[in-house]
């Protein structure tokens, strides 16, 4: 391979700007592009953001603009299977199983997300300040919270409804009373790790104060596993509900959630089964869609991709 | 001089998410039995993704063997069976890790991770196997061998659990060591117990060490060869003393001219080689270092540069030992630490078709 | 260890203590008095029975004595079911939980880690992906829902089963994978992950390179460290199944002791349901003092301190 004679005039030494060759080559993305970038690949998750959506429409409007109330009696058509004038057929004292399940569907869907918020609230204001003071204020705090948790949080919840009786608030707020500790314990992970990066000792440095330092630098980190137990936490919570009403703990007729519904329709389990199927489904298929997205947000978030 | 190690024109490729990664783009080198070679280059230049696929260690969904042949003992491995290779590991060749800290099994006992070894290789009985292995903790200079056999790792510092690496690897006396930056995690005082350990092990037991660093100062201390990596290439090879003395690529001059010298006039510049690796999912045309370099010449970026030799032992590829290119003077530092070595040609000679 | 012991059972004197406290207080603040559902009871009949219950005391001296009773394990009357006393109840309905949880348990435990181990070694192939597809679905439908279907498909349609009661083996299946199916899910999720996890580690690397095949690697070196987790969950398992064993014996009327507190709670019988609650307690916590013992022995880490070494 001896060079050609035309060749010969590349061999000149080419002036280089190499302070230019500093610059970083790939162009770099955002924190937070890149984990919503990673969560739209994610097939399943994303149909399940659109499930979702699907059913907290119908849950707003079929109520709305079904020709039966929840609570329409018609004794002459109890028990009806599905058919195209009852479209999920019809329960034991003739009401429409579709509008009772999309307002069961307005009920246990806020119970959840109700709950959820709920303890995210006091959650993050526990743990943000245990983690925050540290020391013995962090100490007393997480002693209380561990004592609570040796509690089992569904006797607990069993407990109140029976003496506080079955409303949609007393259920809500017996969810909550032990539930914050888990966000409580997430969120002080997330900022005592926080409070040793180097980058919050930095702004220290710089004169920030300390609202500064929380609302710019320790919450937008600390969001990801925040997001993550949040939707992870709505499912267990309409789970309980379900639990309840399956013990007889649910709320009162006629109001129905998913959860009475399925109660009531399982002694009708072996000649109406519509009747416990279709909240049953819902339930599973809410809790599922949840589950899926909560993996999702968790599996984004994450930077060491599994895969 | 009979080869225990012979790789040629290796080509690696990495299948990501973000594109294919060509982490070796041909890599020759040898290494003979009973010597030492010190493979030295930046983070991301391959001198892991070699080490590993010497071992066939790559983990193949993303890595896959393009091209080329490892020739260890005689016998090419590309072409081996998993079944194959693991009659090969730990056996005929073997290898330490980096972090003593996380390359340990935490929940075994030490004395067992050694055992285990042993039993794999040759048909012992548990106590004599015990037995050998209480042996290699004390070769390796672990204190009270047999009581330390029992213990777990988490008992041990990061010295001592080095050693233990090093006991395993040589448990089942293989003919080739690799050694991946086995001091770069540890202390300045400690990493020098640990290479004396290896320089003994290697006389004591006759191996041939690879060793990966990008600590200069340990190769002059360890290496009878170097080869320098960048890019995924092989840019220069030779003995410790042609690489240190008689340098003719500009990243080794690059390389030398950054350590801090104790005998560096005040007022000179330390010298950082600019800018970053390239990217090697889009793998630069001709030579891949000639963007950092103040020696760059027209050609450089369009054609890659053949291999030449300086001596018996001594190849560089660069266009800048081409007849047609001008002369260029290395750095300073280079220049003042440069001796012209017996062997060394008149002139470079072009290798054809590499090797 | 034994300090550790020490300390934790200190800790769940403590937790128990405030769970009677709170049962006894809330049960005080209850609508309804025990008798009220009951036919309408002359004063004077209704005074003897509350000063033979000790309903008449000052709330101080009911506290102080339920404190007594529990600590001696007397849980007191039952006010609904006349002549048995809570004790009779749960030595009447504990063990055929025990058995129902305990099977249970043992499912769960066993084909969750399995599925589990065997998704992270085969990541991303087929197995991989219905396995946890699958295991999604399951932790997502609520062991009573579960218990429903399997009651409808198996019991009633295909009639393989029998749809309730207690008696032969064959009564305790449908129960028990009801109650399996949702801790068997999250098992395997915990296990794959984990697994991969630990597959990633470089001791993993380091007993490659000594040549071990996959299957010595996963067995020998990689499992004991993915089950630590595995591990730490059978507390939270436990409690799960207890919960999980309320509505599930209610479904299939099995005679055991959470059918006997939901039945409790619906009749609003007050001792029961304090002694039971205190009861369930007990045992969740004794579970999770075990199961950190447990731990302790298997991670060599918590075992044997870093002190005894260097």
């Amino acid at each position: 391979m001896t060079s050609s004679v035309g060749e010969k005039e590349k061999f000149v030494l080419v002036r280089q700007n190499l302070e230019e060759a500093e610059k970083i080559e790939k162009k770099s993305i955002s924190f937070w592009g890149d984990a919503f970038y990673r969560f739209r690949q994610n097939k399943l998750a994303m149909f399940c953001v659109f499930l979702l959506l699907v059913l907290v429409a119908m849950a707003i409007f079929v109520p709305w603009f079904s020709k039966y109330d929840y609570d329409t009696n018609d004794l002459m058509n109890t028990n009806q299977p599905p058919s195209a004038k009852h479209w999920f057929g019809t329960d034991d004292l003739g009401r429409d199983v579709f509008v009772r399940t999309w307002v069961g569907a307005r009920i246990s869907l806020t119970i959840g997300v109700v709950a959820a918020l709920i303890d995210l609230l006091i959650g993050v204001v526990w743990g943000g300040i245990a983690g925050y003071k540290g020391g013995r204020v962090d100490e007393v705090m997480m002693r209380i919270a561990d004592i609570l948790n040796g509690i089992p949080y569904l006797l607990v919840i069993i407990l109140f409804m029976v003496v506080f009786g079955q409303e949609l608030w007393t259920m809500i707020l017996a969810m909550t009373v032990t539930g914050w500790i888990n966000m409580a314990r997430i969120v002080r992970g997330q900022v005592l790790q926080m409070k040793n990066q180097e980058f919050v000792l930095a702004a220290r440095t710089l004169g920030a104060s300390f609202n500064r330092i929380l609302f710019k630098h320790v919450i937008p980190n600390a969001m990801g596993p925040i997001l993550v137990t949040l939707t992870l936490t709505i499912p267990s919570a309409i789970f309980t509900e379900a639990f309840l009403s399956f013990l007889g703990l649910g709320l009162n007729p006629p109001l129905a959630s998913w959860g009475t519904m399925a109660n009531e329709g399982l002694p009708a389990l072996e000649y109406y089964p519509w009747r416990l199927f279709f909240p049953a489904t819902f339930i599973c298929l809410t809790m599922f869609a949840l589950n899926v997205i909560g993996d999702g947000l968790r599996d984004a978030i994450d930077p060491r991709l599994r895969k | 001089m009979e080869k225990i190690l012979e790789i040629k024109d290796l080509e690696v490729k990495f299948h990501t998410q973000s594109g294919t990664v060509h982490a070796l783009r041909g890599v020759n080198f040898h290494l003979n039995k009973g010597e030492t070679l010190a493979l030295v280059g930046e983070s991301g230049s391959g001198k892991s993704v070699t080490a590993q696929a010497i071992m066939k260690l790559l983990p193949t969904p993303p890595a896959e063997i393009t091209k080329g042949q490892i020739i260890l003992d005689g016998e090419d491995i590309v072409p081996k069976t998993e079944k194959q290779m693991e009659k090969i590991r730990g056996n005929v060749v073997s290898m330490i890790f980096q972090d003593p800290m996380t390359s340990l099994n935490p929940t075994m006992r030490v004395g067992r991770q050694i055992d285990e070894l042993i039993m794999k290789n040759e048909k012992v009985s548990r106590q004599e196997a015990k037995r050998r292995a209480i042996e290699l903790l004390d070769m390796v200079g672990i204190p009270n061998a047999a009581s330390r056999y029992n213990q777990y790792p988490h008992q041990f510092s990061g010295g001592m659990r080095q050693r233990v690496m090093i006991a395993i690897a040589v448990a089942a006396r293989p003919k080739l060591l690799i050694a991946d930056e086995p001091t770069t995690a540890l202390d300045v005082t400690i990493q020098a117990q640990i290479l004396e350990l290896m320089k003994r092990l290697k006389e004591k037991l006759e191996t041939s060490i690879i060793f990966i660093t990008h600590d200069l100062g340990v190769v002059a201390n360890m290496a009878d060869r170097v080869a320098v990596m960048y890019a995924g290439q092989i840019v220069e090879i030779g003995t410790s003393d042609e690489i240190f003395y008689d340098p003719r690529h500009p990243y080794t001059w690059g390389l030398l001219s950054s350590i801090p010298s104790l005998d560096a006039n005040d007022g000179e510049e330390l010298h950082a080689i600019p800018g970053s690796p390239p990217d090697l999912t889009k793998p630069p045309v001709g030579d891949a270092f000639a963007r950092r370099s103040p020696y760059a010449l027209q050609i450089d970026f369009e054609k890659e540069p053949p291999m030449f030799q300086v001596s018996e032992t001594h190849f560089v590829k660069s266009w800048l030992l081409h007849p047609n290119s001008p002369k260029v003077e290395p750095p300073k530092i280079v220049q003042q630490r440069r001796r012209v070595l017996p062997g060394t040609f008149e002139h470079p000679v072009l290798v054809e078709g590499g090797l | 260890m034994l300090k550790y012991i020490l300390r934790r059972l200190a800790s769940i004197l403590l937790t128990l203590f405030v769970i009677v406290t709170i049962t006894f207080f809330l049960m005080r603040i209850a609508p309804g008095n025990p008798f009220t559902s009951e036919k309408r009871l002359p004063p004077e009949i209704e005074a003897n029975l509350n000063a033979h219950y000790g309903l008449d005391q000052p709330w101080y001296k009911q506290y102080a004595q339920y404190l007594v009773k529990v600590a001696t394990w007397d849980f007191g009357p039952s006010f609904k079911y006349k002549g048995q006393t809570v004790n009779d109840l749960i030595a009447d309905g504990f063990p055929v939980s025990l058995y129902l949880g305990l099977e249970a348990l043992l499912i769960a435990v066993f084909f969750g880690i399995l599925l589990g181990v065997f998704a992270a070694v085969r990541q991303n192939s087929w197995i991989d992906y219905s396995s946890m597809s699958l295991a999604v679905i399951g932790i997502s439908v609520p062991s009573f829902i579960m218990a429903a279907v399997l009651q409808y498909i198996f019991a009633i349609k295909l009639q393989w089963f029998p749809i309730a009661t207690w008696g032969s083996f064959k009564h305790t299946i449908l129960p028990a994978l009801a109650l399996a199916m949702m801790p068997l899910a999250y098992i395997a999720r915990l296990t794959r992950s984990t697994m991969l996890e630990v597959l990633n580690n470089d001791y993993i690397k380091t007993a490659k390179s000594k040549g071990f095949s996959e299957r010595v690697i996963v067995y020998r070196h990689a499992l004991r460290n993915s089950l630590l987790p595995v591990i730490s969950y059978l507390g939270p398992l436990t409690a799960n199944i207890i919960t999980g064993s309320f509505v599930i014996e209610k479904i299939f009327g099995i005679p055991g002791l959470g059918a006997h507190f939901v039945q409790s709670i619906t009749n609003r019988d007050y001792t029961v349901i304090m002694g039971v609650t205190t009861f369930y307690s007990i045992i969740l916590l004794l579970a999770v003092l075990l199961v950190d013992i447990v731990y302790g022995l298997i991670d060599p880490r918590i075992k044997v301190s870093a002190k005894e070494g260097v």
